[in-house]
């Protein structure tokens, strides 16, 4: 069964890959952190499953060590000069467009096709996504590699040059998930919840609503993910005021409690795939600029879901 | 309580700009002992959810596609083509975007999108390109607004979009959590709820990206002053 098993392979290779070709460009002063730091997340991913976790985690402060201390370097593949991808880019047309909407299209369709029953334990169903988005990738190759003559050093080339462009800042998510994990391990949450617990007044239930929404978008901006957030303060302020002393319904205060969580989303660095990572992969001068961007939005919907959650939640 | 000390951790080392990779890690061994963990197994602890999380990075293997088609002209294609249409303006283009994935998240279509695979080799420089066709060439930090907003677009329009669909991974954790605690629900349920702050954010963010042609303007009039 395809699965998750085969993608990490995939990706160990691809990040090995990137550590080689990384080693061999002398005009990366850092060259040799670099290739210290994609080797080893390489390593995780192919031998991984087989490391005791103790060693794994050696071998992720191995890498926030490369990389946190004095920064990851940038190579200098060969990047094509404006006027050259511009003539390229006349000469092709539209076509250029096929490769770049048959990953969308293809994990689109791998979506619907794996999970029929006839194709069962052709691909683990709960990959099916993950596992089609990376086959899409296979497809673009396929289609774009003929196109331009390009032959496979080509493509990986240029995935080191997007991959230093993104930096150290492409394992944060994964970092973030993790601190996630020992937060949990290590009590977090239940310590938010009597910290809340003691801190809000009696009675009001507006304040119990304000307290909640808000609570869930303050935590997650901490915590980075709503996810991590929602336990901890629907336990802590949710479940036992809005719903069993004020009488709410809990369907409507989980809906609204977890969009609220994710204006805190919008708002943090620390949901780094979805602020930090676009913002090094759009080159922005300004690490925090997608979030200044974002900001009123996010306050506006927080508002908007405070109103809902307290008009809505205690009218059933 | 003491546990608490790891989230101070996170707050000062992001307000003292350190590398987040080291503030993480410094959070997490710091809460793990303060939390009364041996410190091997936090580093044990730490080690394997960073294992189970590995699917997270495993998106980036479509930068060597995107990098490809960069090489070819990708995004001065999607500027050239989006230059050619008068009426696209930043703004139109980023509202047509967000609407275009809001509605696909809410069918379930959440990997439509994406920063990688669709805001740096499309949409961005499409955006741009609206943008230098009304207002000439644009400065700087006009251009990384516009990119900004690109990747806020795609954000916003997930964030409030997915949730209707039924089976995404935070419904399912709404419900479960409510059934560990004796209340059971339908995902069903909880996706309709989500329907009124999806028309907020689309009303709300909407409006921000009908004023985003003038706001650009204004950014460059002050930049010229």
């Amino acid at each position: 069964m395809i699965g998750l098993g085969l993608l990490y392979v995939i990706a160990g290779v691809f990040f090995a890959a990137i550590a080689v070709l990384g080693a061999r460009d002398a005009k990366n002063p850092k060259r040799w952190k670099n290739t210290t730091f994609w080797g080893l997340f390489a390593s995780s991913f192919l031998f991984g499953s087989h490391l005791p976790d103790v060693v794994h985690g050696f071998v992720v402060i191995a890498m926030v060590l490369t990389a946190g201390i004095g920064g990851l370097g940038r190579g200098a593949p060969a990047a094509r000069d404006p006027e050259a991808r511009r003539a390229s880019a006349s000469r092709l047309g539209n076509k250029l467009f096929l490769p770049a909407l048959a990953i969308p299209a293809t994990a689109l369709l791998g979506t619907f096709v794996f999970k029929r029953p006839e194709l069962a334990g052709l691909v683990d169903p709960k990959q099916a996504t993950l596992v089609s988005l990376v086959l899409g990738v296979f497809v673009a190759l396929s289609i774009a590699m003929p196109m331009l003559g390009a032959r496979p050093k080509v493509p990986m080339q240029e995935g080191r040059r997007l991959l230093d462009a993104v930096g150290w800042a492409a394992i944060l998510p994964q970092m973030l998930a993790a601190l996630g994990a020992v937060f949990a391990a290590a009590g977090v949450g239940t310590a938010i919840g009597e910290l809340a617990s003691t801190l809000l007044p009696d009675g009001s239930q507006f304040a119990a609503v304000v307290a909640y929404t808000f609570g869930m978008a303050i935590f997650t901006m901490i915590m980075g993910n709503a996810f991590a957030a929602f336990p901890v303060m629907t336990a802590g302020i949710g479940l036992p005021l809005i719903v069993q002393r004020f009488g709410g319904d809990p369907v409507i205060m989980g809906a609204v409690g977890m969009l609220s969580g994710f204006c805190g989303t919008l708002m943090t660095p620390m949901a780094a795939n979805f602020n930090i990572v676009p913002a090094a992969l759009l080159e922005l001068p300004d690490r925090n600029g997608v979030i200044k961007a974002q900001v009123p939005t996010a306050l506006l919907v927080l508002l908007a879901n405070t109103v809902l959650m307290y008009v809505l939640v205690f009218r059933s | 309580m003491l546990s608490l000390i790891g989230i101070a951790v996170v707050v000062l080392g992001f307000m003292a700009r350190q590398n987040p990779l080291l503030v993480v890690t410094a959070a997490a061994l710091v809460t793990g002992v303060a939390g009364g963990m041996e410190p091997l197994e936090v580093v044990a602890t730490f080690g394997r959810a960073f294992k189970e999380n590995r699917y997270v990075s495993v998106v980036w293997v479509v930068l060597p596609v995107i990098g490809l088609l960069e090489r070819a002209g990708l995004q001065e294609r999607a500027r050239a083509l989006i230059g050619a249409i008068h009426a696209a303006t930043a703004g139109r283009l980023l509202l047509l975007y967000f609407v275009l994935r809001q509605i696909t998240a809410a069918l379930g279509l959440t990997s439509l999108g994406g920063h990688a695979q669709m805001v740096r080799p499309l949409i961005a420089p499409m955006a741009e390109a609206a943008a230098e066709h009304h207002h000439g060439p644009l400065p700087e930090e006009v251009r990384a607004s516009v990119r900004a907003h690109a990747a806020a677009a795609d954000n916003i329009a997930l964030f409030f979009g997915e949730d209707i669909f039924i089976a995404i991974a935070s419904i399912l954790l709404i419900k479960g959590f409510l059934a560990q605690n004796g209340i059971l629900v339908e995902p069903l349920e909880l996706s309709v709820w989500a329907i009124p702050t999806a028309l907020c954010a689309l009303l709300i963010h909407g409006i921000q990206m009908m004023l985003f042609d003038r706001h650009l303007a204004r950014m460059i009039a002050e930049g010229r002053r």
